[in-house]
């Protein structure tokens, strides 16, 4: 049963929630004010907030100055591509950490964590030497396969975690029932993982969209990202803030919308099993 | 299949076929605005030349950096044109990265080029990156609050002057600080304003024997100055400020003075981003009387990396992108204020940019008064005025840079700090094997 709740706590949880929910917001809210402000407005001292003549100017520069379709769609491709890729990997190997623990399980899931511990420019030579030799440099198959790589410990940490609330004995009875390997992953725990599975891939897709050292060092003209499309924008030697706000606005928008619809499952599938 | 459909497709399938037989020429850049006017006008070598295509790819400076750098270091082949510094131009040079431009065409005219900015990108001889566009450091002023503090500005100030000047217009109430300098930690931040600066005060960062010389007065001198000064005149939280932070705090009308790259000239005259376009001057970088002004000298250049297989479409492309016909061509469609500068002594001469960039001169006589192969008072064994053109420097200049940005912060003292960069130095400079 809930607990009775006061007016005045309620009150305050709100206020507090509100209060956290702003901060976190705010330097996007801001980016998109800035982005209909003139270069000159944006860095106004003292700034100015709402009260300003708004401008589309810098989204008509940036549109005719870059080819904003171009790099949409290579991070979706490169995003999308390399989750699904992760997802197909991860799938069984969590299943046969999670259900077949063997001695060595826990280190090799702590092994897999630990390639996230180094820096990644530590090994950025090797790896383009490699893409080199392979013809992958500025391929979008070449950063799918780079962005699966580095995300792919995470995707299983996550499937791993989901898959183990889920009792073996439902997975006893399939196998039970007759299921072979592939029909028990298929019909019976992938179902039952499924706000799990969709919060590990909305969670991928926005690291992957997110990716920028990578794939602005493994791209150039071709398979280049909005990564790559926001760092033309940003200058230390001249004061584009307007125009760099209005790149980002357009680089985050359609991650931000989706995460916008996506929230409920998100969030569900961050806490379950949480509370049994 | 009706007629039409097969004469539309087999129109596109010439047009696809003649596509296929065009170079396509990828060009790496940064993001400023000389650079992004040149993208929209690349309709004008196009048209000269069908069969070259080009892509662009730009990048913010840094971003830019390290990834040309790596491409290069590994041969990977992605660029068949770079922007690059001068920094760069030298250390790549000898290590064989870079292509000599000797196919430039017989109306190049190399000799036009300013001959300051041709000595640091001409190693042995041979020139290996043409200049796209070439800036230097001045001081500039507000005019106003000169004439209110009743100070005349000299065409060629001294240090004291200047140090005197912030101190009398600094009115912290009103928020207006005597000078704005560069603090951010940086080889190419604080480090470009402070080495410059210091070969103004007689200081160096070697000797002839690559001894690192932070021990010596001169830096000591030359360090102490610019903390009093900054704490004196300078506004708040000045150790984080940049070139964009400074530019800010300028052109909203916060700086008596800045002294900075030649570049932002542009931006504080421009009325549609200063609140403070027509009350600015222009003074060549101090001195102090031993023979060497503070100024930097810095250009963005275009090269082509060695083993390229589209050489000689790339050469056609730098020639015509830094070419006399090109300034031409940016006067022609937006005004001769926005053609790229200290390039070419033929601009400098042209009375019509005499006419619409007033501080053109400055820019010049600042250009001209670097000299990189001797940029300090005493001899040292290194090229470069606000660098040293050593692999090193990125990483020691930086590391160096934190340490002065935290004397600026009031973390350490100015002993302290010399004291550090003294031993950082000395530790780095005999790893890398300079010191024997």
């Amino acid at each position: 049963m809930a607990r009775n709740v006061s007016t005045g706590r309620k009150l305050i949880t709100t206020v507090v929630a509100w209060t956290i929910g702003i901060l976190i917001f705010f330097p996007i809210l801001w980016t998109f004010l800035t982005s209909f402000k003139t270069e000159a407005q944006a860095i106004a001292s003292p700034p100015v907030f709402l009260f300003f003549d708004w401008t589309t100017e810098n989204y008509s520069e940036v549109q005719s100055r870059s080819d904003y379709l171009k790099h949409f769609m290579n991070s979706v491709v490169v995003s999308f591509g390399s989750t699904l890729l992760g997802l197909l990997i991860a799938i069984p190997s969590a299943w046969a950490m999670a259900f077949s623990p063997t001695k060595r399980t826990k280190d090799v899931l702590m092994w897999m964590l630990s390639t996230k511990m180094m820096p990644p420019v530590g090994v950025l030579v090797p790896m383009y030497l490699i893409f080199r030799n392979w013809g992958l440099l500025d391929t979008r198959t070449g950063l799918v396969i780079v962005l699966t790589l580095i995300n792919l410990p995470i995707i299983i940490w996550m499937l791993y975690t989901y898959f183990k609330e889920i009792p073996g004995e439902i997975l006893e009875a399939a196998r039970m029932d007759g299921a072979s390997l592939s029909k028990e992953i298929i019909y019976v725990l992938t179902p039952m993982a499924i706000p799990g599975i969709a919060s590990t891939l909305l969670l991928n897709i926005i690291l992957a969209w997110n990716e920028a050292f990578w794939t602005l060092n493994l791209s150039a003209a071709k398979a280049a990202p909005l990564t790559a499309f926001i760092a033309s924008y940003s200058s230390p030697e001249g004061l584009f803030y307007a125009k760099l706000s209005a790149a980002s606005t357009m680089a985050i928008a359609p991650i931000l919308i989706l995460g916008w619809f996506s929230q409920k499952q998100l969030v569900r599938g961050l806490t379950f099993g949480a509370v049994k | 299949m009706n007629l039409r459909t097969f004469l539309l497709g087999t129109c596109s399938a010439v047009a696809l076929a003649g596509l296929a037989q065009a170079e396509t020429l990828t060009i790496a850049t940064v993001n400023n605005g000389d650079m992004i006017r040149m993208q929209k006008l690349t309709d004008d070598f196009t048209s000269k030349n069908p069969d070259i295509q080009l892509e662009w790819v730009t990048l913010e400076e840094n971003v830019l950096r390290q990834r040309v750098t790596t491409d290069i270091a590994t041969k990977g082949g992605q660029y068949d044109i770079m922007t690059i510094g001068t920094y760069e131009v030298p250390i790549w040079a000898k290590q064989g990265w870079l292509l000599p431009l000797d196919n430039l065409g017989p109306e190049y005219d190399v000799d036009d080029l300013l001959p300051a900015i041709r000595s640091g990108l001409t190693i042995d001889g041979k020139l290996y990156a043409a200049p796209f566009y070439g800036e230097s450091s001045m001081v500039m002023y507000r005019k106003d609050l000169f004439e209110k503090a009743g100070l005349t500005m000299p065409d060629a100030p001294t240090w004291d002057f200047i140090a005197d000047a912030a101190r009398k217009i600094t009115d912290k109430g009103n928020e207006i600080y005597g000078i704005c300098l560069r603090g951010k930690a940086g080889w190419g931040e604080n480090m470009a304003f402070l080495t410059a600066t210091a070969n103004a005060f007689g200081a160096r960062w070697f000797d002839e024997n690559w001894k690192p010389q932070f021990d010596q007065p001169e830096w000591k001198n030359a360090l102490d100055f610019y903390v009093k000064l900054m704490n004196d005149a300078g506004p708040p939280g000045a150790s984080s400020n940049g070139f964009n932070e400074n530019l800010s705090l300028f052109q909203t009308g916060k700086c008596g003075m800045w002294i900075d790259a030649t570049v932002a000239a542009s931006f504080v005259t421009n009325p549609k981003e200063s609140t403070v376009a027509d009350k600015v001057g222009f003074a060549l970088a101090p001195d102090t009387g031993l023979g060497k002004r503070g100024n930097w000298l810095w250009a963005w250049n275009l090269a082509i990396p060695a083993g390229s297989q589209k050489a000689e479409s790339a050469q056609k492309f730098i020639a015509w992108a830094t070419g006399k016909d090109y300034l031409k061509l940016v006067a022609e469609k937006e005004g001769w204020a926005n053609v790229p500068p200290g390039t070419r002594t033929s601009l400098y001469e042209n009375p019509e940019y005499q006419k619409a960039a007033p501080f053109a001169k400055m820019t010049l006589d600042s250009i001209n008064a670097a000299d990189p192969k001797n940029p300090a008072v005493k001899p040292v064994p290194y090229v470069g005025v606000q660098f040293v053109a050593i692999p090193e420097f990125q990483g020691l200049g930086t590391a160096v840079g934190q340490v002065f940005s935290a004397a600026l912060a009031g973390q350490m003292s100015v002993d302290q700090a010399l004291a550090s960069a003294q031993q950082l130095s000395t530790r780095e400079m005999t790893k890398a094997g300079y010191i024997k």
